[in-house]
């Protein structure tokens, strides 16, 4: 169970599951470092789940293959298979008490001297002296930790994790995403972990890969994913994006010119996601915390070189951090920006004219064939 | 609507009016919980002290009884009807196992396997109550009458070998003997234990069981650690239901057996009704209730279901 020595990479090959004419996960591939933390991030429904229990066993896929290292598991049933997941609702049997819980895996694989490993597990947990509890005397985080250390005491090749922090309010959140980082860390075992949370996704796992109606999107590393998405889709699920409409004027090798509604944008071509034409169209996006705001009257002071439009501020939201504006401009109807609140110039209120400007380095480029909104209304409701 | 529109200095406290609904709010439980003592106190404690004083009693019908406080009674029934005693806890006993054996499997498939099949399954199991209890029975003594297509395939397979070896059956038949009255109690008694057991395991994430696959438990065993465990309550309750009422019966014992598969039902209702000795019925009648009493408390207490969430 515990053979670790054999590669332990994860790897799916066009791996696919239909519930009847519905398809749920689409011919996938893909290939799980072992020792990493690894995230399938995606809108509920998008067949990240899915995907996570054909990993576990508890799904048959309908086409395609699961490999743990060298090993292929497509046919093994979830108790043979050297894989723990830890459940959504964390599934804790509530006749065991929280020893048993923990010690259940080990039980079941006929290891007799079991108290060592499970009071160290608890100890890594934090709940020692939780340990002749039952399940419904712990809150909502311990039962969370619980459900970890009875995945984890089994050394798993991989451990997956369901949404297993999807109950647990804000700041617990928060607390056990750092715990559960740390954890893996200790450990050093490959954990997958299912989100729909994309700043859950980002701030815990080395690689993402963004879902969306049963297939990968993109996959990468969160800064990457973050500062070179691929899709409209991403651009809008992974925080968000000002997407413009522009026409192509000039293609070159290492840098494209566009234009939209008057302003003229550049960025550089390596970072488009299709190749641009002179005279087709292409989206530019920028991050809005990339843009910097200057009230219009100060026009000159911006530097020659960057990209400018001029717009009007529709509204704007004081959070703390930072300033967050909605400009209306001919270019965009609502572009966001979010400016740090290191120096607050009182003219930026509603209504005042404003030039915005950004590096173009900062501007990348999507296929102009996409929705534009694409990622948008459920980054709402995962939200 | 008037407080609405009367000026602001017209609005009278609130405080008495709100003090008296919340003192008619604490008497609702009371209220709701009148019928059922009311019921109970007519029909179940009136009677029962009605009884314990009969039991007491010595007398004759002609001469009519009077309260001697003769607690002798108690021990003479004791010693005489000891083994219709032992034989309605033996008969009681073995029709629970059956039941759970018979049940457990049916409760199963309907709350973890029957989709949605599962409300006709549970109408099917309720079904036979839409017919008269001894209008059941009564059909039982059809089904194994003697030379009957059941005993003739049970003694061509000799399963009455086994079951007579057994003490069950006499020679080839099975009318008028233990298997009988076993079977019948069974048969009558086989939904009380369906529906709890449905309704424990029912409630039963499914995600436990696939938490057991996942921590290495194969099926059977999460059968054994999980499952089982956890419908325990189904069980015990099931059991219960089946055993208490099944210790009492008599209509099985009466129609399906004979003089010497007489339950401690069977010589009640005669005490009671032929031969009119009134005394020594009630006494029976407290001492099958202690009996069963302090099984049902000793087993609860073993099943530990108060231990379960």
């Amino acid at each position: 169970m515990t053979d670790k020595t054999a590669g332990g990479d994860v790897r799916l090959a066009g791996i696919s599951k239909h519930y009847g004419s519905f398809t749920a996960v689409h011919p996938l591939d893909l290939t799980i470092p072992q020792g990493s933390f690894f995230a399938l991030l995606g809108a509920s429904g998008c067949g990240k789940t899915t995907t996570l229990r054909m990993i576990a066993g508890l799904e048959e896929p309908s086409t395609g293959t699961v490999s743990l290292g060298d090993r292929e598991v497509t046919q093994l049933p979830p108790y043979k298979r050297p894989v723990n997941t830890v459940f959504q609702s964390y599934a804790l049997f509530p006749h065991l008490n929280i020893y048993e819980n923990v010690a259940f895996g080990l039980r079941r694989r006929g290891i007799k001297s079991v108290k060592k490993q499970v009071e160290d597990m608890l100890e890594l947990v934090e709940l020692g002296q939780f340990a002749q509890r039952k399940p419904h005397q712990l809150s909502g985080g311990q039962q969370q930790r619980v459900a970890v250390a009875r995945a984890l005491i089994n050394h798993p090749q991989v451990l997956l994790l369901d949404e297993p922090l999807g109950a647990l309010d804000l700041k617990l959140r928060r607390q056990m995403q750092l715990e559960l980082k740390r954890i893996q860390t200790e450990v050093g075992i490959t954990f997958v972990h299912v989100t729909h949370d994309q700043e859950e996704a980002m701030t815990m796992a080395d690689t993402v890969a963004v879902m969306n109606g049963g297939r990968v999107e993109q996959l990468g590393a969160p800064a990457d994913l973050y500062e070179n998405p691929k899709t409209t889709f991403v651009a809008n699920f992974l925080g968000t994006s000002n997407l413009i409409e522009a026409e192509v004027l000039e293609a070159g090798a290492a840098d494209v010119t566009v234009g939209s509604a008057g302003a003229t944008l550049r960025l550089p071509a390596a970072r488009c996601s299709t190749t641009p034409k002179a005279g087709g169209k292409l989206l530019v996006g920028v991050r809005p915390e990339k843009i910097s705001l200057v009230h219009a009257d100060e026009e000159d002071t911006v530097a020659a070189g960057r990209n400018k439009i001029r717009g009007t501020i529709a509204a704007s939201s004081f959070i703390g951090v930072s300033t967050q504006f909605v400009i209306d401009s001919p270019v965009c109807p609502e572009l966001e920006v979010y400016v740090q609140n290191i120096e607050r110039d009182a003219r930026l209120a509603p209504g005042a004219e404003v030039v915005l400007h950004w590096n173009p380095e900062h501007t990348f480029g999507l296929d102009a064939a996409q929705d534009i909104d694409a990622g948008i209304e459920t980054v709402e409701e995962g939200a | 609507m008037t407080a609405t529109a009367a000026p602001p200095q017209a609005v009278a406290p609130a405080e008495p009016p709100v003090h008296k609904a919340s003192l008619r709010k604490r008497l609702v439980p009371y209220w709701l919980l009148l019928p059922g003592i009311l019921w109970l106190l007519v029909f179940f404690v009136l009677p029962m002290l009605y009884q314990a004083s009969t039991s007491v009693q010595t007398g004759s019908l002609e001469e009519g009884f009077k309260v001697t406080w003769h607690f002798q009674t108690y021990w003479d029934a004791l010693t005489e009807y000891y083994p219709q005693f032992l034989r309605s806890l033996l008969y009681a006993a073995t029709a629970t196992v059956l039941c759970l054996l018979l049940g457990y499997p049916l409760a199963y498939l309907i709350a973890f396997k029957a989709g949605r099949w599962r409300n006709l399954l549970l109408v099917l199991v309720i079904a036979p109550f839409f017919t008269s209890f001894l209008i059941r029975t009564l059909a039982w003594k059809t089904i194994l009458a003697d030379g009957g297509p059941v005993v003739d395939v049970l003694n061509t397979l000799h399963v009455l070998d086994v079951t007579s070896w057994l003490g069950m059956t006499e020679g080839e038949r099975v009318l008028a003997t233990p298997l009988a009255v076993v079977c019948g109690l069974t048969y009558n008694f086989l939904p009380f234990m369906i529906l709890p057991l449905y309704t424990s395991l029912e409630r039963i994430d499914t995600r436990l069981h696939e938490a057991a696959g996942d921590l290495y438990a194969r099926p059977s065993t999460t059968f054994r650690k999980v499952t089982f465990p956890l419908s325990m309550p189904g069980v015990v309750s099931g059991t219960l239901l089946t055993f208490i009422p099944a210790s009492g019966d008599y209509v099985n014992a009466e129609l399906l057996g004979s003089t010497d598969t007489r339950m401690i039902g069977n010589v009640i209702q005669s005490q009671y009704l032929r031969i009119l000795d009134y005394p020594t019925a009630a006494a029976l009648s407290f001492i099958l209730m202690a009996i069963v009493l302090i099984m049902v408390t000793v087993y609860i207490r073993r099943a530990g279901t108060e231990d379960l969430v």
